[in-house]
């Protein structure tokens, strides 16, 4: 009887061991992938030429924009002010307090507006102008919704290089 | 030689216990101490033990309250929810408020005929005590990607330890 309990309590001990070792596996993956970086795989056709269509995986970080350096040029990830749950890939075209002047209707029309960009918020677009619901349509986003910046293309491999 | 790794030992676990203490705050629950009077009486509540008219509401007695994160993963929230946001004019702030309106509703902007229409993906926020809250009445309505968890209980001072109860908003400002 004793050994059975000396076996049983051996075999408890092993498998507490092994799922505490995947647990700490799984608490560094997701602090790496929250807050250092990660591949993120994107589609779509709003950044054409830089991103192609059916799909780029790229490398992301996310320690720029917790130190507020993102800058107009960059190309960030945000979550979509019009579905939290969805993710978008765009370019800062504009920060606070900075003039973004934009085509209201590129392709059939030739009218422009000027916005000055609010406290707190950042102006997005995507590289495709005539394909891409971006801050032309919902407007200057708080900038507390980027996510993270895209620092390098990995997938495909003949695109593998910086954006 | 056995300082060197009694030191390394150290190390290793509070390495772990600092990487397991950052996911379950930021996947299941955190603790956030309240300041400010926007969300009084329900935190915060006007210290009544005071000289006549001054009222003291020193660090002693802020609230500190349980903020859940599994509200994120879906993104469902209801009408009289408290939910701690980054403040839309500010990223670095987080402020905690009550939603009162989501997605759709209609909202009369206070002194004008107006009315506003929230749109999809944001809500409007208020702070239970409206003569001293800066919310949605001056920023507008907020995406819900700002939003960071949601108040389930004061966890201190020991007397104050309640459930957040859904207060419905105030009628006669949403229709």
């Amino acid at each position: 009887m004793k050994i059975l309990l000396t076996k049983w309590s051996a075999i408890a001990k092993d498998s507490i061991n092994r799922a505490a070792i995947v647990a700490k596996f799984l608490c560094l993956l997701h602090v790496t992938n929250t807050y250092i970086f990660s591949p993120t795989l994107v589609y779509g056709p709003s950044m054409l030429p830089t991103l192609n269509l059916t799909g780029d995986v790229l490398l992301s970080e996310y320690v720029s924009h917790r130190l507020g350096k993102v800058g107009p040029g960059d190309v960030v990830l945000v979550q979509s002010p019009e579905n939290p749950r969805k993710m978008i890939t765009k370019r800062v075209v504009g920060m606070e307090g900075e003039v973004v002047s934009f085509l209201v209707d590129p392709g059939h029309s030739d009218r422009s507006r000027t916005v000055v960009v609010p406290k707190g918020h950042v102006w997005i677009q995507g590289d495709n102008i005539y394909a891409s619901n971006d801050s032309r349509n919902f407007g200057p986003i708080p900038y507390g919704l980027i996510q993270g910046k895209v620092l390098c293309r990995v997938w495909p491999l003949d695109g593998f290089g910086s954006l | 030689m056995r300082t060197t790794s009694f030191i390394w030992d150290v190390c290793k676990s509070s390495f772990t216990f600092g990487l397991i203490g950052l996911t379950i705050s930021d996947r299941f629950a955190s603790v956030v101490h309240v300041r400010g009077l926007s969300m009084s009486p329900t935190f915060n509540p006007p210290n009544n033990s005071s000289l006549g008219l001054l009222t003291v509401n020193g660090p002693s007695t802020d609230d500190h309250v349980m903020v859940e994160k599994r509200c994120l993963t879906d993104y469902k929230f209801s009408h009289g929810d408290v939910i701690v946001f980054s403040s839309p004019r500010n990223y670095k702030e987080k402020q905690i408020k009550r939603i009162t309106g989501l997605a759709g509703d209609w909202i009369s902007v206070p002194f004008s005929y107006d009315a506003v229409r929230i749109p999809e993906g944001h809500c409007w926020v208020e702070g239970d005590n409206p003569t001293d809250s800066l919310d949605s009445r001056s920023f507008g309505p907020i995406p819900l990607g700002l939003i960071r968890g949601r108040v389930t209980h004061i966890l201190w001072p020991p007397q104050r330890v309640q459930k957040i109860d859904r207060k419905l908003p105030r009628s006669g400002l949403t229709f």
